[in-house]
């Protein structure tokens, strides 16, 4: 019975680094870790009847951002109309106009409780906010023309959303005393529904934004 | 001079490969169409990738089709109206769960006309593909 005394000889693994190195450089050279971004937005569902396509929104409660085909911006609400011949005026870095975020966040804050700018309305927010009044029926329609250029389009839409952005920094600021970034989910949701994206995007219908 | 022990060596390479193979998307496709996406500030993240559709628009990388605005779907060039039908396939081999949450990335080229954007956002809408994501790259304007 010389056979169950034999060893198992040891597999020899000295390969098993090489084949994995090149399994390895493989997936490394496969792999791309580059992530894809982009500005957010949600569409209306379809339209389910004809008529259903319209919302009627009060004036004052409106501002009409318009992306002409020369990709010329023009901002109009019932205070009053601007135009921003380029994207550095866009951003209030040459041509001494007030830029489009801030007329954004002064459109949505309506801190002097203007008549020609969205109506106040008091609405309770939970713990640290409290009631306070808010412009719960504004909304920022961003309109263009068919041969508006893509770029343009998304420099405005860029402008609007920093505007939110910066509302919410604030507001962080202002109620949690830290960055939005630092802030909790619920935190989060809380200066979200303080101030929620309203950013309607116009039925291919209304070309040229004559209300 | 004692020799290094490398024994443990193919583990940590293993564990190094397994990363690798797990973070990797293969399903890369080629691009029929030139995509320079316009830059912004203000961009977020898309997080989840399997949750993610893409659709390409863009004058075509062949000279000879021409400089027209084209849309790529998948490895192929569609038009407008077939969207309702990729979003549909896409939908279907996603898990049930996920499907709420899924999200139309729109990587369109800077010099793209709105109104092709526009017709394609129509067609989405239909499509009930509600969540989009106009693709740009991260800058500082």
């Amino acid at each position: 019975m010389a056979k169950s005394s034999r060893k198992v000889p040891g597999l020899n693994a000295s390969s098993m680094a090489d084949v994995s190195f090149l399994l390895l450089t493989f997936f490394l050279l496969v792999s791309n870790m580059d992530v894809d971004s982009g500005l957010a937005r949600r569409l209306p569902p379809p339209p389910q009847t004809e008529e259903q396509t319209s919302v009627d929104v009060q004036r004052r409660n409106l501002l009409v951002v318009l992306v002409n085909s020369q990709n010329e911006t023009m901002a109009a609400n019932q205070h009053s109309t601007e135009w921003y011949a380029n994207e550095a005026e866009l951003r209030g870095e040459v041509g001494g106009k007030v830029a489009l975020k801030d007329r954004v966040k002064e459109f949505v804050l309506n801190t002097s409780n203007s008549l020609d700018l969205p109506e106040l309305e008091e609405q309770d927010f939970g713990a640290p906010i409290g009631v306070v009044p808010v412009t719960a029926a504004h909304v920022v329609s961003i309109q263009n023309d068919a041969t508006t250029s893509y770029k343009a389009y998304i420099a405005v839409q860029n402008e609007v959303v920093r505007a939110y952005n910066e509302l919410r920094e604030e507001g962080a600021r202002k109620y949690f005393n830290s960055s939005y970034s630092e802030l909790t989910d619920e935190q989060k949701d809380q200066i979200n529904k303080l101030y929620p994206q309203r950013i309607s995007e116009a039925e291919p219908k209304n070309y040229g934004g004559g209300e | 001079m004692p020799e290094m022990n490398t024994a443990s060596m193919p583990d940590i390479v293993f564990a190094i490969l397994f990363f690798f193979m797990v973070t990797t998307t293969m399903r890369s496709e080629t691009l029929m169409v030139k995509v320079h996406i316009p830059t912004a500030s203000e961009v977020q993240k898309l997080e989840k990738k399997s949750l993610v559709t893409y659709i390409n628009i863009g004058p075509p990388t062949d000279a000879r089709l021409g400089t027209g605005t084209q849309m790529q779907l998948n490895d192929r060039f569609a038009q407008v109206g077939e969207i309702q039908d990729y979003i549909a396939q896409e939908k279907a081999s996603m898990n049930e769960n996920d499907q709420p949450l899924m999200t139309v990335s729109i990587k369109a080229d800077e010099d793209t006309r709105m109104q092709y954007i526009t017709e394609v956002k129509q067609a989405l809408r239909q499509a009930y593909a509600l969540k989009i994501s106009y693709s740009a790259r991260k800058g500082d304007n």
